[in-house]
């Protein structure tokens, strides 16, 4: 890091406790509690290790009784299907993907830009209406946007964006967690840094763009990774009709939807979208938990 | 003179720069948020098709949602069940893997977080359990069953009602180690760890005395953080139920308020209907989380 200050890191890097300046833990109670984080792991990893053997599965392997869960004779067949099966209807499975890319990009860009500029004066500066203000967005992770989305479809026909890919990118601009993470994270920024540069003549404007979002990268990933994970599965909430604007997780359901026949190439569009967030999430798992531990709610 | 409001003003003038850097958040968050709620609170006291303008009628569509429609109550009982049961077994999850995980040496730890996290971050994959739950013999539960000769025939697991329930509660159990669940593994990490060598010293015998006394305490900001995310998606059961017990599901074996709101927002168009089941969702959801929140300042206390 060529940053001056290193948020919150250093709690986290400290060496692991020393176990025998803890109090006694018993072998049994040791031996049960992996014993129930090995059963819970299996729960959890099978079925996406089973979806991911099926993609690669051969159509009389996927069709074998009794039903197996690892693959023997991998082969690239269902990807192939997938791409004709989706190639031959008249939105091309390269546009699905485009439009994906598309929406989980400018929405995640738009995100971490307006949520981080909005979060800087609600951390570090005060003014009047700032606690009502921050109330509201915490009031708001206490719904979901199920209970909005019939207004808001009202509120995008009137600004004209329903069908087109905006209707979907633009309130993910607004999510509220985001706003709620990154502001809790920019409260560990040392008052002194802002007040140094402030003395320096710095404008409020320069200060967030040169010291403020340098420091708070882990919020970022935190944000890219909370925002993808919306955006990537996202079907466009209802708001997009034309086949062409249609997401990934859209084409993923059709083909789905196609049942039994269609067993290989679901197995092999469940990799392909559940690859990209899982491999995002591992090259960034340090950085997300350092954000998470200043997520918490104080009285 | 100088009145209240002269000094508020002055005030917000000298932080002009704190009201433009949150201006265009904040537009857009009353846009498509804040707005939203208001006028679903406001067109759930009408009739209101879309086509003509909403004609006010008092509470006529909160007396017909809780004495005249039947399905609005499957929904409400699906709907507070599967909160009853994933809300809180989710939320001691996610604490207790978290608790255990964090046990681990930092590389295995990765991998198990990981691990458990996974399925939330897939991007809604959770179609691949149609696979698992399929009717036929392929399907892996169905084939392990016979095999095993448990069962002789293929059940119908999401057609069959007294199995949607449960299926929909053990997939959303699978979805549910989310943000909350890293929120207690970055929490764990903070806790000071010379408390729980002074822990030691003053007479804590075992750890479970010390997940009482001294880790729960450190981490209730954690705590009530986790609850709201968990609280929140615990109510909010849609998703899942259409893709794997189809909409309308079998006999409304899986309608929930949100499924209904969907039904009549969008495939009957009676908003004003709809805006009232909208209503009763938020304050559903809201209510219980501030409850919750005034019970776990109290934990540890």
């Amino acid at each position: 890091m060529n940053t001056p200050f290193q948020i919150g890191s250093k709690r986290l890097n400290r060496p692991l406790r020393m176990p025998k300046k803890r109090v006694n833990r018993s072998a049994w109670g040791t031996f049960s509690l992996f014993a129930l984080l090995t059963v819970f792991g299996a729960f959890m990893i099978l079925p996406l290790v089973y979806a991911i053997n099926n993609a690669f599965k051969p159509l009389d392997e996927i069709f074998i009784f009794p039903p197996t869960l690892f693959v023997r004779h991998p082969t690239m067949n269902n990807f192939i299907d997938l791409f004709n099966l989706l190639g031959n209807s008249w939105v091309p499975f390269s546009r699905y993907i485009f439009n994906t890319v598309f929406i989980t990009g400018a929405g995640i860009i738009g995100h971490v830009l307006l949520a981080s500029a909005a979060a800087y004066p609600l951390a570090k500066h005060h003014f009047p209406g700032k606690k009502a203000l921050f109330s509201i967005v915490v009031l708001s992770l206490m719904f979901t946007p199920a209970v909005t989305a019939m207004p808001n479809y009202m509120i995008m026909s009137w600004l004209g964006l329903i069908d087109t890919y905006w209707a979907v990118i633009i309130p993910a601009f607004a999510y509220s967690l985001g706003l709620y993470l990154m502001k809790q994270f920019m409260e560990q920024i040392p008052d002194v840094l802002l007040e140094a540069a402030k003395i320096d003549g710095a404008s409020e404007y320069r200060i967030f763009w040169s010291i403020v979002m340098p420091n708070v990268k882990p919020a970022w990933l935190t944000l890219i990774i909370l925002l993808f994970q919306i955006l990537w599965g996202s079907d466009g909430n209802g708001f997009i009709y034309s086949e062409q604007l249609k997401s990934l997780h859209f084409a993923a359901g059709q083909v789905v939807a196609g049942g039994i026949a269609r067993s290989g190439p679901a197995a092999a569009v469940a990799l392909i979208l559940m690859s990209v967030p899982i491999t995002l999430f591992v090259f960034s798992q340090s950085r997300i938990i350092e954000t998470m531990a200043t997520s918490g709610m104080k009285d | 003179m100088q009145t209240w409001w002269s000094l508020k003003w002055q005030q917000m003038r000298a932080n002009k720069h704190s009201y433009i850097l949150m201006a265009p958040y904040m537009l857009l968050f009353a846009v498509f948020t804040v707005l939203p709620v208001l006028v679903s609170v406001v067109l759930s006291f009408t009739y209101f098709n879309m086509l003509e303008f909403p004609k006010f009628i008092g509470w006529q569509n909160y007396t017909r949602l809780f004495l005249e429609d039947d399905v609005f109550l499957i929904a409400l009982k699906n709907t507070l069940l599967f909160a009853v049961i994933t809300g809180p077994i989710s939320y001691i999850a996610c604490f207790v893997f978290a608790w255990i995980i964090n046990e681990l040496s930092p590389k295995l730890r990765a991998v198990m977080t990981l691990v458990f996290y996974a399925p939330s971050i897939s991007g809604n994959v959770y179609f691949i359990w149609l696979m698992i739950f399929s009717g036929d013999r392929y399907g892996i539960m169905n084939g392990l069953l016979l095999k095993f000769g448990f069962i002789l025939e293929p059940i119908q697991w999401l057609k069959t009602e007294g199995y949607i329930m449960p299926i929909i509660i053990l997939v959303q159990l699978w979805l549910s180690l989310g943000t909350g669940f890293l929120t207690f593994i970055a929490g764990l990490q903070t806790v000071d760890g010379t408390l729980y060598e002074a822990g030691a010293v003053d007479g804590i015998k075992n750890r479970w005395q010390e997940l009482w006394y001294i880790t729960l305490p450190s981490m209730r900001p954690q705590l009530m953080f986790g609850a709201v995310i968990q609280i929140t998606t615990a109510f909010a059961v849609a998703d899942v139920s259409i893709a794997l017990a189809g909409f309308p599901s079998v006999n409304y074996a899986a309608e929930t308020i949100v499924t209904h709101l969907i039904d009549f927002g969008t495939t009957r168009f009676e908003m004003g209907y709809a805006s009232a089941i909208a209503t009763v969702l938020f304050f559903i959801m809201v209510g219980t989380n501030l409850v919750v929140q005034k019970l776990l300042r109290k934990v540890g206390e």
